[in-house]
């Protein structure tokens, strides 16, 4: 396997790179950088997208992370282009999102120059005091011949296990020093060793919990998708007969039209997810952290069900809920491992009373929504007609977020792509432009708020020039209206800081960048503006002008149980 | 809120020994809230491997979730909760105590005797002890010694082992 050659590091680094099956990598250039991006030129198969800005390429590496499974790298120069990529890197870490981030680094070692690390040197930062807290795992390159197994290392740690960021701090002088590099796949970290098979006993303690409970209820996390899980889910679900929640980060593990979906739990969750969850008594939880905005007050979470909860993260047991049976594993295992258990015992019968209850609980919770109006519940429902059931949607942060968690159905893993833990605005069209260049054959549209979209709008050249086109869909409220709805609501009305006005004109910001740019105010341009974008394979911006006075309902409001949801779905 | 189910509890953890370990440990308890006691830090007998003692304090369930979480960290090989009552714990410190006269000297040299230091540095003025015991003994012997004034302490925090052939390793 092992291979020798003489290079320098900025070499050593791309060639590494290569072996990982890297394609894609989304950066800026600058110039404690520049031996990589140099060496750049002589390395073909990798595909530079410049970013026109860090935050975008962090974000977009995540993207392209979430809808294809594969890790998402990112560059960055040193300094201010490695902390710009930190809020992208925080949101992919709270996301639990595979992405390597590189950054250039002053040298490590200068002759007669104060341009050396320590010295607070120009474009100094230090980076991995900085990322330590944000990242799974952080180093700095001290010598061209570690770069193989520091490339390896990273990925894997990436990838495995619960996946997150890693950043790779690299010094300049060891971009270009040269060296003999061996190049292996030998990985070897004695501190890391993620459990993946489940424990027989927890499983049978589970199956036996589960195969006894009068109303199961599965809650179904990221983690289902992260581990590619969702047909395990799917089965076990059929079997049990038990209705399926998911988080909000869960969006995707089940499909959202089965009979046994019942939504998204949380904070502005399906209230028929909100109030079955309570009426279970057996839980069983997979991949999920229990975040606050899923789990609402924690003293009325279910306090009465048996819990079983699947995680791959033991950290994550009996962090914030308490369970009776805990299972460390990754999700696709136990699942598989508990149907196998569970299908030796007898069969449920679908006309069981809990399946009674969810039936009549879905036909009074979610009716199915007749009206036409111009507003985010039929845009979205409308939306989910005009895309394929494989299309990729992603979301920035805020009011639109959250409406399409509740009205846009995702029907298939890594569909719906979202910063669900930091909360990031501005995360979904970058997001989107690295969705795109991971499935370039599909369609991939980011619902977006004005609020957000304008805090990463640059990346339109990004998207336009490098030919990667994807549709934004702008619920142009004029307001930063998640905010102004808790004004509203909890704060007598008092508007501050909250209005945005209506600038930019959307239609002319795309044109600018060479996108098209369409507004619409009725139900049937928003369809025609949307064909359009689709078939085109143009980018394009499409303003959707709403009132700035409507709500996200229904909604917990804060410090309440998930038993105390205002308003109707 | 479980202040009441508060206990001390010492953690040994063996982690690689490298730059920025100390580090990604010392940030990992600061974000979390917890508080690091005491901590000491060390090469073991097995190479590039070092070990820290943590003395923390909390109820159970934060005690289960700082185990958990140093387990986390990539470099943070083996961790354990010691059991209180199953473990030998040491700390060192040297203290320095002015004397006042000729009498208060012998008086102090008679202390340190009964606690088992070592008088290492002798001017006119003051005594430099060296005392090795668990945490509560020096407590009590400075304790004694703040009638003839401490001039300066140094402690090295606890360190500890279990008993028996119960012991934490790496296997190579």
């Amino acid at each position: 396997m092992a291979t020798k050659a003489k290079m320098n590091g900025a070499n050593a680094l791309l060639e590494s790179l290569e072996r990982q099956g890297v394609k894609h990598v989304f950066g800026i250039i600058g110039g404690a950088i520049l031996p990589v991006y140099d060496a750049l030129c002589t390395h073909p198969r990798i595909r530079h997208i410049l970013a026109r800005h860090e935050q975008g390429a962090a974000h977009a590496a995540d993207g392209y992370a979430r809808a294809s499974g594969r890790p998402g790298v990112c560059f960055a120069t040193s300094g201010p282009g490695a902390t710009n990529l930190v809020t992208g890197i925080a949101n992919a870490y709270m996301d639990s999102s595979p992405i390597i981030a590189l950054t250039g680094q002053v040298p490590s070692v200068a002759k007669n120059s104060s341009y050396v690390i320590g010295r607070d040197a120009f474009q100094e930062a230090d980076i991995i005091g900085i990322t330590t807290p944000i990242t799974k795992y952080n180093c700095q390159i001290s010598t061209v011949a570690e770069i193989p197994s520091t490339v390896n290392t990273a990925f894997y740690i990436a990838t495995t296990g619960r996946p997150g960021p890693v950043v790779i701090d690299f010094p300049k002088n060891i971009q270009a020093d040269t060296a003999n590099v061996e190049f292996t796949s030998h990985i070897d970290i004695r501190g890391y060793n993620p459990t993946i098979n489940p424990h027989p006993l927890q499983i049978r303690k589970a199956a036996e919990c589960i195969a006894d409970a009068e109303r199961p209820v599965i809650l179904a996390g990221g983690g289902v998708i992260t581990s590619n899980a969702t047909d395990e889910l799917l089965t076990v679900a059929e079997l049990l007969l038990a209705p399926v929640a998911t988080t909000f980060m869960g969006k995707g593990a089940f499909p959202e039209i089965h009979p046994l979906s019942i939504g998204c739990i949380g904070m502005h969750g399906n209230p028929l997810a909100n109030k079955l969850l309570l009426e279970a008594d057996v839980l069983l939880a997979v991949g999920t952290r229990f975040g606050d905005r899923a789990t609402g007050n924690l003293d009325t979470f279910c306090p009465e069900a048996k819990k079983i909860h699947i995680d791959i993260d033991a950290a994550e047991i009996g962090k914030n809920v308490d369970v009776d049976i805990p299972i460390v594993a990754d999700a696709k295992k136990a699942l598989s491992a508990l149907y196998e258990r569970l299908i030796k015992q007898a069969k449920r019968k679908p006309d069981n009373p809990w399946m009674k209850r969810v039936k009549e609980a879905k036909a009074q919770l979610n009716p199915p929504n007749e009206n036409k109006e111009f507003k985010p519940k039929s845009l979205l429902q409308t939306l989910r007609k005009l895309l394929s059931d494989s299309a990729i949607v992603t979301t920035e942060v805020g009011q639109n977020q959250m409406w399409a968690a509740l009205y846009f159905k995702a029907l298939k893993p890594r569909t719906f792509i979202s910063s669900g833990g930091l909360g990031t605005m501005g995360f979904g069209f970058p997001a989107a432009i690295g969705a795109k260049t991971a499935c370039p054959e599909r369609t991939v549209v980011d619902i977006a708020g004005d609020g957000s979209f304008i805090m990463t709008e640059q990346e339109l050249a990004c998207s336009v020039i490098e030919d990667i086109p994807v549709t934004v869909i702008v619920l142009n409220n004029s307001v930063l209206g998640m905010v102004a709805q808790w004004q509203r609501m909890f704060y007598k009305k008092r508007y501050i800081a909250t209005k945005l006005g209506t600038y930019p004109d959307f239609v002319k910001l795309a044109e600018s960048y060479g996108a098209q740019g369409f507004r619409v105010t009725t139900i049937p341009e928003f369809q025609k503006a949307v064909q359009t974008a689709i078939k085109s394979k143009v980018t394009t911006v499409i303003d959707v002008p709403i009132s700035m006075e409507e709500d996200v309902v229904p909604m917990i409001p804060p410090g309440c149980g998930l038993n105390q949801q205002v308003g109707d779905y | 809120m479980e202040n009441q189910n508060k206990k001390t509890s010492v953690i040994a953890a063996l982690v690689e020994n490298k730059p920025g370990v100390l580090h990604s440990v010392a940030n990992m308890f600061r974000r979390r809230g917890y508080n690091i006691e005491s901590i000491t830090v060390g090469h073991t007998e097995q190479k590039g491997i070092t070990r820290m003692t943590i003395t923390v304090s909390g109820d159970e369930k934060t005690l289960e979730q700082i185990t958990k979480q140093m387990n986390k960290l990539i470099d943070v090989i083996k961790v354990n909760q010691l059991e209180p009552e199953a473990i030998v714990t040491r700390e060192l410190a040297l203290v320095k105590i002015s004397v006042p006269d000729v009498k208060s000297r012998s008086d102090i040299i008679n202390c340190v005797e009964v606690f088992r230091g070592r008088v290492v540095d002798v001017s006119p003025e003051s005594l430099m002890v060296e005392i090795t015991g668990t945490p509560d003994k020096l407590d009590a012997f400075f304790n004694l010694m703040k009638t003839y004034g401490i001039m300066e302490l140094a402690r090295t925090g606890l360190t500890a082992l279990s008993r028996g052939v119960k012991s934490i390793k790496i296997d190579e």
